[in-house]
């Protein structure tokens, strides 16, 4: 009897109730394609108009069968509900919308004026308006690279000094300390530029330089790294850290032996994240490093170029060559820092 | 059995037990102590500097620098003096801030509540990566879209609410000049802090006990009443700790905000219209052709600006921070 039962259970299929049934999925179908169908109609009995007047529309009408459909199921209660996930599935979204309209326009208009040229030229030669195969990002390439290079040097070592005061040292003024980094975090990245040109760039007599801008950059970047490297060295394991103290090592052998190698792909995850945060960065860069035409490598001279800047000068232009190049210029920054993005997401994912 | 009676000649000497730190581990803290000190440098040289370069700015418009609406840098040759004040710009910082806030709140707890405990399983991981990856394109690519691709749209919706909505005095515009207002701004802001206070929110919501959860449910709670229930008022003041943090980034916004911006130097309310104010913009704007005088104002101006944003800063963490140690 008892086996019998058993057999029964497992042969048994599960029937999940929670499943939507064929008819409901035709019916909410039904629902979405009714108003896809209605809404131009009204569109064009309306003062309603264009793709943004049809979205509404479409939205709307939905919303509207959704409500229908749920109370003739299950009642007054269920209307709520309905509405609230539709709200909330919308929501959702509308953050998207915009997300795939950016990379969309990024990747289609800047792909106009990409060419080989845009990697191996720079514009000292070259007008604006002059034809895509000449002149290119080179200089504000280089730029990016070597502004972002000197940031990671001074912000690098001192964000994980940060890092380690708030986990290893625990010292009296951690809650300040911390609370401070959550500030320095929120500054304007506007008030950093200000106060770069205001100490370096007045000090030495209106002196532009690449140097100037990476350490506004460098100001930008220290929060970032200092959080994100407090945040992996927290997760390290005391029992490694007492471990080392056992074996009779001093707290900086631990440290620099033990916790930091252990800690060690999510600091580089730190300064992924840290570079990736200011490689964009245009406001500080307008007031520090100018911009230039000419690829230049020594930072400490003269002005420099970097690629948010490269974008924004020339849209500043407004001639429609030089948005053209805008774009490129857009195109090429947001692939370094997208793909920086997932690099960090990549190595942060794959320790959890 | 060892013979304990024969003892070594010579005992070994016996091991120093001290809770006294090593040289070398004094070293170490110190340097170590001295690099977590950095942010308290640096915030502080900054104050410091922006206060010593624009201590003739106050001195010489007093008060009227935050309250005054005019800029105008006055001529010495023919007898304009010069009078510098940054209250139109300090409004409008308010009013496009709150317009980015007024959309992204509402769209961004949906989606933190989306991500949560509506969107299926295999997709929450990646959704939530493609969110915060918002966070980290550059603001002057949103300006570019925002100028390129939103603007039309959005010209379109304010035309819209101004037909229907236009007796409301906000909505109203004094010439239909719809071009580079607040309200675009505001919507470029709210998709640039829309990632960040979903980030936060999604952190909280993801904290929320699961037994009362579980006992909504039972009690016979749909999703949304559970939510309504037990999630919300869990995460309320996380939510506003998030909001803050958005307000704090909206309010320092430049490039993107300089783009899609008609900088104007008096108040106005009319959201549509095409005039507005920002701070942050301002000093760029104002940059390229400065005087001496009107540089230490961009000076005063940015210290205004980083005060403003650390108070905003520092009342967001304060809430987040009471949020994830009671949990209400």
């Amino acid at each position: 009897m008892t086996t019998q039962l058993q057999n029964d259970f497992s042969t048994m299929k599960p029937n999940r109730p929670w499943r939507p049934t064929p008819r409901k999925m035709a019916e909410d179908f039904l629902v979405i394609a009714i108003a896809a169908v209605l809404s131009p109609v009204i569109v064009q009995f309306t003062g309603l108009a264009g793709i943004s007047g049809n979205v509404l529309t479409f939205f709307v009408l939905s919303l509207v069968g959704s409500i229908g459909i749920s109370y003739s199921r299950q009642g007054r209660k269920a209307v709520g509900n309905a509405v609230a996930t539709s709200l909330i599935y919308s929501s959702f979204a509308l953050v998207m919308l915009p997300l795939a309209s950016i990379l969309y326009t990024v990747i289609s208009r800047g792909y106009q004026s990409l060419r080989i040229n845009t990697f191996t030229q720079d514009m000292s030669l070259t007008q604006p308006e002059a034809a895509f195969d000449q002149g290119g990002a080179l200089h504000a390439i280089l730029g990016t690279l070597i502004l972002v290079a000197i940031a990671s040097a001074i912000s690098v070592p001192l964000g994980i000094l940060t890092g380690l005061y708030l986990t290893e040292i625990k010292g009296r003024a951690e809650n300040l300390i911390r609370f401070l980094v959550q500030a320095m975090s929120g500054v304007p990245s506007i008030v950093a530029g200000l106060f770069i040109y205001s100490v370096i760039i007045i000090g030495s007599g209106g002196h532009y330089s690449g140097f100037a801008g990476a350490l506004a950059l460098s100001i930008l970047m220290l929060p970032t790294v200092a959080r994100t490297a407090e945040e992996v060295l927290k997760l390290i394991p005391n029992d490694l850290r007492e471990a080392g103290v056992a074996l009779g090592a001093t707290q900086w052998r631990t440290v620099v032996m033990v916790v930091v190698p252990a800690a060690r792909s999510g600091i580089i995850t730190a300064i992924i994240l840290g570079v990736a945060r200011v490689a964009g960065e245009t406001a500080p860069l307008l007031l520090t490093i100018l911009g230039n035409n000419t690829t230049h490598f020594n930072p400490f001279d003269a002005p420099m170029s970097a690629l948010p800047l490269y974008t924004f000068n020339l849209f500043r232009t407004g001639l429609n060559t030089a948005i053209s190049r805008a774009w490129t210029g857009a195109l090429v920054l947001m692939f370094i820092v997208l793909v920086l993005f997932i690099f960090a997401r990549l190595g942060s994912g794959k320790k959890k | 059995m060892p013979d304990l009676s024969a003892l070594p000649e010579t005992l070994p000497e016996r091991r120093e037990l001290t809770t006294v730190p090593r040289f070398s581990d004094k070293v170490f803290r110190g340097v170590v102590t001295a690099g977590g000190f950095v942010a308290l440098i640096v915030l502080g040289l900054i104050a410091v500097f922006l206060a010593t370069r624009s201590f003739d700015v106050f001195r010489m418009f007093k008060l009227g620098f935050v309250t005054g609406f005019n800029w105008d840098s006055g001529d010495p040759d023919n007898g304009i003096t010069p009078i510098l004040g940054i209250g139109s710009m300090l409004i409008g910082t308010l009013v496009v801030s709150f317009v980015g806030l007024f959309f992204a709140l509402p769209i961004a707890v949906g989606t933190a509540l989306y991500l949560t405990y509506y969107a299926p399983y295999w997709l929450k991981k990646p959704m939530t990566i493609l969110v915060d990856l918002m966070a980290a394109i550059p603001s002057v690519i949103y300006g570019l879209w925002g100028f390129f691709i939103l603007m039309p749209h959005a010209i379109y919706w304010a035309k819209l609410i101004n037909k229907y909505l236009g007796w409301f005095p906000t909505f109203s515009v004094p010439l239909p000049i719809f071009e580079r207002s607040p309200f675009i701004a505001g919507l470029v802001l709210s998709v640039m802090i829309i990632p960040i206070i979903t980030a936060v929110s999604r952190e909280v919501f993801s904290q929320v006990p699961l037994d009362r959860i579980q006992a909504a449910y039972a009690l016979g709670a749909t999703k949304w009443s559970m939510i309504k229930t037990v999630v919300l008022p869990f995460g309320s003041s996380g939510i506003a700790g998030g909001a803050m943090l958005g307000l704090g980034r909206a309010m320092g916004e430049t490039v993107a905000v300089y783009l899609v911006l008609n900088l104007y130097f008096l108040p106005n309310f009319h959201v549509l219209f095409s005039a507005g104010g920002s701070v942050a913009s301002m000093i760029v704007t104002k940059f390229g052709e400065a005087g001496s005088l009107e540089l230490k104002g961009l000076m005063a101006a940015g210290l205004v600006l980083f005060i403003v944003t650390l108070v905003v800063n520092y009342l967001s963490n304060l809430i987040v921070r009471r949020a994830s140690r009671t949990g209400r």
